[in-house]
């Protein structure tokens, strides 16, 4: 599959956002984040606007932009459109709870009910892109068991990572606990990553060129002439094909940029305390998101669609 | 609505001969000039006489070879919209712009409300549409319903295009929920079988095997090992000619 900018942006950028607003939620009803008024607002304002960015980008890859508004009309069948309710939904409790936290404070029951509800939106959208991948059967790479648990604890990590670097930089040497969080986040989510290259690489195509034809009664089939001398849209979007070689080098890219490192930046600074965490961990959680959209452009790169039988392609890739 | 419609009785579709296909394009090229004009009109090109030609077609012609050796086959395969009976391509739609009618099982794109976010696309299995970078949004094959039902043309004329124009009578027409109708009988006499079952989407159309050759193909020969005084004499001459 065409691994398009804006799409990419959109599941990174929306991800970290939807992330840090799940922890700022959580941690805040534990009281385990400081309760100034600039913090809490600025945090959760800041989740808010990389989720909206991610929102803003998918917009772009439309045909027509200004007919967006009509995707949210048909919940009761498509993912994509309880996608795009669960993103405007959230922006409800979490404009709410940022106003509660300015207004009333960070440990009222209104922030902590608030903040909860935010939460829950906010892992709930993550879930139903997850549910956008997994329900597309011809691509085996997306419609998988791994996905949903990949997409969750990836957006809980590089949350987390930003919102200790948001903790530390209004609170020098605050931030441990929730640096301690992010980094076990961190394992959590290379090892879930790890396990998912695993399975794709491991698992059988869905279909073969004998299904896709039906000729398989008649031995093996091949294509003898595309119908078309040069590529169209079906090659562009879906025909797209990574060398195996350049595949496994941006694997580990992806693994020591994303995950390695600011699993270590974050260790660092929990051991060294206030003097260089903000420098560390701003680092780290810089490290993950861009670690995280080369992660997400093999997301795509690296799925195959059952289209590219018809033109004779083998579910493999390139060596 | 993008939710599917309880199924009627009629399933509008089209039967393909994978025997008598001679691969020669006419049904795309038909297709091509019919839907250009018709309902899911313009089908955009661009440099269509230049290098690099791109453009939308809702019909492509494959071949493939099935088989090896002397009883491999060469086999002529159109591809279209199937008109699946639970088409994915509609209940990914956010908008309601792909939908499936409930009278006749055909699947359409509303041209009119459909944002052009290509997710149908990455549904169906089987590339059965192709987005148009001009106008922004969708297309994919309208079983020609500004034909089929269209009284201005004459009886015979309301069939899709593609089968119109098929010069092998390789493709066929017809309502697939009936079990009496020709493409029926059609599809039950000569085995017709569905793309992709494993898919799930239980496409409409089907596709008609090639039949079992009543021949089987000669085996080539060895070349026999000569011998004698003819032939020397042709050696000879092999020799000299061969100078």
């Amino acid at each position: 599959m065409i691994p398009d900018f804006s799409v990419i942006l959109l599941t990174t950028a929306s991800g970290v956002g939807y992330g840090m607003l799940a922890w700022l939620g959580v941690l805040n009803a534990l009281r385990l984040l400081p309760s100034s008024p600039w913090f809490g607002v600025a945090a959760i304002l800041f989740a808010l606007a990389l989720s909206t960015i991610g929102l803003l980008a998918s917009t772009l890859h439309l045909g027509h932009p200004e007919r967006a508004w009509r995707s949210v009309s048909q919940w009761r069948s498509s993912w994509l459109s309880r996608e795009g309710i669960m993103a405007l939904v959230t922006y409800l409790p979490a404009l709410g709870f940022a106003a509660a936290w300015w207004f009333a404070g960070a440990a009222t029951g209104a922030a902590v009910v608030l903040g909860l509800l935010a939460a829950v939106c906010a892992l709930g959208t993550v879930a139903c892109q997850a549910m956008i991948y997994i329900t597309l059967k011809p691509i085996r790479q997306w419609c998988n068991r791994l996905v949903m648990p990949n997409l969750l604890v990836l957006a809980l990590f590089t949350g987390a990572a930003w919102l200790a670097a948001a903790v530390t930089l209004d609170d020098p040497g605050g931030s441990r606990l929730v640096a301690t969080i992010a980094a076990l986040f961190g394992v959590a989510a290379g090892a879930a990553k790890l396990a998912y290259w695993r399975q794709i690489d491991a698992a059988p195509p869905v279909a073969t060129i004998e299904s896709a034809t039906g000729l398989g009664a008649l031995g093996h089939v091949r294509m003898l002439e595309s119908p078309h001398t040069e590529e169209n849209y079906l090659l562009r979007e879906m025909g797209y094909t990574i060398a195996r070689k350049h595949a496994s080098r941006l694997r580990t890219i992806a693994l020591a940029v994303g995950f390695i490192a600011p699993v270590l930046l974050l260790l660092v600074g929990i051991a060294l305390r206030a003097a260089v965490d903000r420098i560390l961990l701003p680092l780290a959680a810089l490290a993950a998101v861009l670690g995280i959209y080369v992660e997400r452009w093999l997301f795509f790169a690296e799925a195959t669609h059952t289209v590219t039988l018809y033109y004779g392609r083998r579910d493999e890739r390139v060596t | 609505m993008t939710s599917i419609p309880t199924p009627g009785a009629k399933r509008l579709g089209l039967v393909i001969d994978l025997d008598t296909c001679v691969g020669c394009h006419a049904c795309a090229v038909n297709c091509k000039e019919w839907n250009t004009s018709g309902h899911a009109a313009p089908l955009t090109d661009f440099n269509p006489y230049q290098d690099h030609p791109d453009g939308v077609w809702l019909n492509r012609v494959h071949t493939y070879e099935a088989g090896t050796g002397p009883n491999s086959r060469t086999v002529h395969f159109p591809r279209s919209c199937l008109h699946c009976e639970d088409p994915p391509c509609v209940t990914v739609c956010p908008t309601g712009a792909s939908y499936k009618r409930a009278e006749d099982g055909i699947v359409l794109v509303n041209a009119e409300i459909c944002i052009g976010c290509k997710l149908c696309s990455w549904a169906c299995p089987y590339g059965a549409r192709e987005f148009d970078q001009d106008q922004g949004v969708m297309r994919k094959c309208t079983l020609c319903i500004d034909r089929i039902y269209n009284e201005n043309l004459p009886k015979q004329e309301r069939v899709p295009a593609c089968v119109a124009t098929c010069p092998a009578r390789a493709r066929h027409f017809g309502d697939l929920g009936d079990p009496d109708s020709a493409v029926s009988q059609l599809v039950a006499e000569r085995g017709g079988f569905d793309l992709m079952p494993e898919m799930g989407c239980k496409p409409v159309n089907k596709y008609l095997p090639p039949r079992r050759r009543a021949m089987a193909a000669p085996p080539v020969e060895a070349p026999r090992a000569a011998s004698g005084a003819g032939a020397s004499v042709l050696r000879w001459i092999d020799r000299v000619l061969s100078r």
